[in-house]
């Protein structure tokens, strides 16, 4: 029997080879991405990867020169007028007025929607309301980002594109953020962010984009990303004086018999350790009894996933640029 | 930070609403910001005061008293602050600021903005015309009625011309420049533009050049329409032409990041 589909909903955004250059240099080239409706898609990739750019062409704020975007189905440039009121928008810079005080930008905001959300629990939740009285040109880079997001979302739309949205944000500030994009994501809003923050990415996302160079490099959620089949890695945490030799031949004589590559215990520093080789549950039981047997204590073990981190730095390069 | 319900459902205001919320949160800026009520109030009031007052500027009236001379042009002045350099400096710092970004892509959209701005700008100059006027009058100026209209007509044309000229350095300088380039235009055409002092008293060739000027060409309407209720259809022209040309060049040239 067929799976019922879900309620037919197109894409929140759909892109395809997407080209835009500045002075006939190519910022985005050939981008093709997909963000699906109702979920939260992280857009992940190193400074003046184009990111920004892919997301303002989204926005209709600039014109790609080659390729297609469909926002909610439509067409940015031309369907805008329909999807202004139906899309939030919080930009990098945060597009705030430096005279203005806080709630009155939020006032006005809600004016052009016509049923906006309540400004005062807006801003009580966001915690505007302690700066309240405070101008634009006066607020530190976090409060300036809490206020942009609640002007994103004043309208009620029913898709978000949030440029860095916890950029500059202390960490209580950015875990209230983050409680609001997944309640926004609980009521069926798509989103799509844009982030240098693994952790972001991997608390919120349901799809991660990573972006190097103008194009999408790896796409998939973080589950997929950091699981790769063949990367077979156990990290672990103990003291850092152990005796890894030791170690790796226990590990050794834990497997079953077979072709199997030694295995190599290599200390990262700090007591982390990262087993590479055929991980198995025997060699979880070896290294659990060898461990045991000198009296240390693990304090954290993982198998066979790379952190979204290591999966970033693999493909966009450690180097600085 | 506690919970509040985020239901989803969007739908724009009614376009007119969106338009005039915004012409009152520009008024509302432009009132409120010292620098701005400086050079559109305070500034134009003591012109129209000093001129009356003092004899700084020696200067034959043809036979019209010093307030019904100078009234009319220090009323094109403050209009020109308003529409020019005021909002040019506005509209350049919202511009960096990404705000001109953002209202783009609410309902409002930038049309909205453009119309929002514009109705902004009027309701300035309606302070201005009402301060400006009364202390005027409180000087003892006698406008000529039935020159009001035609006056009311050119303060329009005018409010366009330097509008348009203000979205035009505004959208292509950096804000730094649209500041210190719009205040010496003003400073400038205030001092040598045909504006305050008409062009016929200007020295040499300036005084055929700042007929051609929009600040001349505004000054002279203002003042063939408030000290002899005549039509001064060349100088309607001129601003009309400006008018056509800088909107042109702001409609083309005008970018938005």
């Amino acid at each position: 029997m067929p799976r019922l589909s879900p309620v037919s909903r197109p894409p929140a955004v759909e892109i395809s080879a997407l080209v835009k250059r500045y002075n006939g240099r190519a910022v985005v080239s050939g981008l093709d991405l997909t963000a699906p409706a109702g979920q939260v898609t992280a857009v992940l990739g190193p400074n003046g990867a184009g990111k920004t750019t892919t997301i303002e062409c989204c926005e209709g704020l600039r014109v790609p020169d080659a390729g297609t975007v469909r926002v909610l189905g439509l067409d940015p440039q031309r369907d805008a007028r329909s999807l202004r009121p139906r899309v939030g928008v919080m930009l990098q810079d945060g597009g705030l007025p430096t005279g203005v005080r806080p709630l009155e930008m939020l006032r006005h905001l809600a004016s052009m929607y016509a049923t906006p959300l309540e400004v005062d629990p807006l801003a009580e939740r966001l915690g505007i309301t302690s700066f309240a009285r405070t101008t634009v040109r006066r607020l530190s880079g976090g409060q300036r980002q809490r206020l942009a997001l609640a002007a994103a979302i004043i309208g009620r739309p029913e898709l978000v594109f949030l440029d860095e949205p916890s950029a500059g944000m202390d960490p209580q500030s950015r875990h209230a953020v983050w409680d609001l994009i997944r309640e926004l994501r609980s009521e069926g809003v798509s989103i799509v962010l844009t982030t240098h923050l693994m952790d972001e990415a991997a608390d919120l996302a349901d799809t991660v984009v990573i972006v190097d160079a103008g194009a999408v490099i790896a796409q998939g959620s973080v589950r997929e990303l950091t699981s790769a089949v063949d990367d077979s890695t156990l990290r672990f945490s103990a003291e850092p004086d152990l005796d890894a030799v030791s170690l790796a031949r226990a590990l050794d004589d834990g497997r079953r018999e077979g072709p199997e590559a030694p295995h190599r215990v290599q200390h990262e520093g700090d007591g982390d350790f990262t087993v590479s080789g055929s991980i198995t549950p025997a060699t979880v039981a070896a290294l659990a009894g060898w461990c045991a047997s000198h009296d240390i204590l693990v304090s954290r073990l993982s198998i066979g996933r790379r952190t979204l981190e290591d999966v970033f730095l693999d493909l966009t390069g450690r180097s600085l640029r | 930070m506690t919970a509040a319900p985020l239901p989803v459902g969007s739908a724009p205001a009614p376009a007119l609403r969106r338009v005039l919320a915004q012409a009152g949160f520009e008024t509302t800026m432009i009132l409120r910001n010292g620098e701005q009520l400086l050079i559109t109030l305070i500034l134009p009031v003591f012109v129209l005061v000093g001129l009356t007052r003092s004899s700084v500027i020696e200067i034959g009236t043809a036979g019209a008293t010093r307030i019904d001379f100078f009234a009319p042009g220090v009323i094109a002045l403050a209009v020109m602050s308003t529409s020019f350099t005021s909002q040019a400096i506005a509209t350049a710092f919202d511009r960096r600021n990404g705000v001109l970004r953002l209202l783009a892509t609410t309902p409002l959209g930038r049309g909205g903005l453009l119309a929002g701005k514009v109705l902004g700008v009027l309701a300035v100059e309606v302070v201005q015309v009402v301060v400006i006027g009364a202390v005027a009058l409180g000087l003892g100026w006698h406008p000529v009625a039935r020159g009001a209209l035609v006056a009311l007509l050119a303060i329009l044309l005018g409010t366009a011309a330097f509008t348009a000229l203000a979205l035009l350095l505004a959208g292509t300088l950096r804000a730094e420049g649209v500041l210190a380039l719009a205040n010496l235009v003003l400073v400038l055409l205030a001092v040598a533009g045909g504006i305050v002092v008409p062009a016929s008293r200007l020295p040499g060739a300036l005084a055929h050049l700042a007929l051609l000027l929009p600040s001349g060409a505004l000054g002279e309407c203002l003042r063939d329409t408030l000290m002899h209720g005549a039509l001064p259809i060349t100088s309607v022209i001129v601003l009309v032409a400006w008018t056509a040309a800088l909107a042109w060049g702001a409609g083309r040239m005008f970018r938005w990041h």
